[in-house]
């Protein structure tokens, strides 16, 4: 199995065995990158961070690992300064940065941003996520936390929040379904998860349930992935309100769940989460944001040749 | 007093050209749309809508002196997957295929997601692959995945 110059564009590109693989890499790695050894695995390399969009955990994380394994990062900048404010395409800047770099991370607005940049670009791409598309590189951190504080084989997940728009919840389904997860749904129904995906998961015999009550979806399962509500999505503040508080865990909503379940969340968190949460065993989304540094460290020693 | 019957109005067989049948019902606009018809050089055109058939209803076009190459049969499959291209020379159908559904068609859908990257002023032409599904057609956005399955031929370049 070679990673060397793949372009990690999508979820759906990888098998059980390369997710475990940049697994089992990442675990290889996190001494490294909670800072207990050193690493010059990747001196002399360049990694290029092309963010389209704002994200702080995403670049930082990125930019965190491949200091950690000694290589250096050359970053695009704000785009107001650069030529794209002069209306360069993404294929000529791309086409351009790929002679400075070994690789290149892009987070753009536009969906199919990535898969385009990849059809330009000799260097591997990352996809730091494209618009409402896809975001692999925040699932495999996912997948990496759910194994370190979990169980991967045999799970029992509730995903909760916005499931028509969370990117990070519909390429995370897609992962869960290679092992064989139960997944329930829990949405107001005006966030529902898109047909087509629920589609897809049933077409790999995945049993998923539906629901907007986050009461009935607790008891069950081993972890509760929620998801930011955006405020933003409902013209009617009052109608985000009364969503919002729907889905709301708190210490009192936990005490129903079993003693093992983890909470986990992208972040930014607004009101999903009651602070009171992060003191209890619970809690797992600060460690899940470490998580994704050496994930990142695997991705990158893995696509730059570094490891196999 | 006793009404003088219509006479049926048929449509003459031609000597040489095309004859597309088994048009989905209410596509056959959408067909000449793809064969670029009309424009000064068309030859005579003849189109039967809703036409009553075995199956149903469906839409007929006969074209006059002009064959259709591979890639116009191709977009023709996305909008009328059970339709067949006559060809006639002499007035004898000399060859008779069914469409071909291809597996991937390159520009010649409009991506129906505004935020996809196709539709913006980058170097590259919409990609999508083709899946029947039943009598219906599903296509895939290669760049967003976005899927179109309803009036494709609203989305036609």
């Amino acid at each position: 199995m070679t990673f060397k110059d793949l372009h990690i564009i999508s979820m759906k590109s990888f098998s059980r065995d390369m997710i475990d693989h940049i697994l089992d890499t990442a675990e290889k790695l996190e001494p490294i990158a909670s800072s207990k050894s050193k690493s010059d695995l990747l001196k002399g390399k360049v990694l290029a961070v092309m963010f389209f969009e704002p994200s702080t955990r995403t670049r930082m994380s990125f930019e965190t690992a491949m200091m950690r394994l000694g290589g250096d990062v050359l970053s695009l900048g704000s785009v107001d300064a650069s030529s794209i404010a002069k209306g360069e395409t993404l294929a000529d800047t791309i086409r351009v940065v790929e002679g400075y770099s070994n690789a290149i991370v892009l987070r753009h607005n536009k969906e199919g941003a990535a898969q385009l940049a990849s059809e330009f670009s000799s260097v591997p791409i990352i996809n730091a996520g494209d618009g409402a598309g896809h975001h692999p590189t925040q699932t495999f951190l996912d997948l990496y936390t759910i194994r370190r504080e979990s169980h991967l084989d045999g799970l029992k997940i509730a995903l909760a929040g916005d499931l028509k728009y969370g990117r990070t919840v519909h390429s995370l389904c897609y992962a869960l379904s290679l092992y064989g997860a139960e997944i329930t749904l829990v949405s107001p129904k005006e966030l529902r998860m898109p047909a087509e995906i629920i589609d897809d998961l049933k077409s790999h015999n995945i049993k998923v349930r539906e629901t907007d009550s986050i009461e009935e979806a607790i008891s069950d399962v081993d972890v509760l992935y929620a998801t930011r509500i955006q405020k933003e999505r409902f013209p009617d503040p009052a109608e985000y309100r009364k969503v919002a508080n729907s889905l709301q865990i708190t210490p009192e909503l936990l005490e129903k769940a079993k003693p093992e379940l983890k909470v986990m969340h992208p972040l930014p968190r607004t009101n999903e989460i009651d602070p009171r949460v992060d003191g209890t065993g619970h809690a797992c989304y600060f460690r899940q944001s470490f998580y994704g540094v050496p994930v990142r460290m695997a991705l990158l020693a893995l696509v730059m040749g570094a490891l196999e | 007093m006793e009404e003088t019957p219509i006479p049926e109005i048929r449509v003459h067989p031609i000597r040489n050209g095309t004859v597309i049948d088994h048009i989905t019902a209410g596509q056959a606009l959408n067909v000449l749309n793809i064969l670029n018809i009309p424009n000064p050089s068309s030859g005579v055109v003849s189109i039967i809508i809703n036409a009553p058939s075995v199956h149903g209803i469906k839409d007929v076009v006969k074209i006059e002196g002009r064959e259709l190459n591979v890639e116009e049969v191709d977009r023709i499959s996305l909008i009328a997957p059970k339709a067949t291209i006559n060809i006639i020379r002499n007035f004898e159908v000399s060859g008779k295929t069914h469409v071909h559904i291809p597996e991937k068609v390159s520009g010649v859908v409009k991506c129906i997601n505004p935020n996809c990257i196709s539709n913006s002023n980058e170097p590259v032409t919409s990609r999508f692959t083709v899946k029947p599904d039943g009598r219906k057609i599903t296509l895939r956005c290669s760049y967003c995945e976005r899927t179109i399955s309803e009036d494709i031929g609203n989305h036609l370049l």
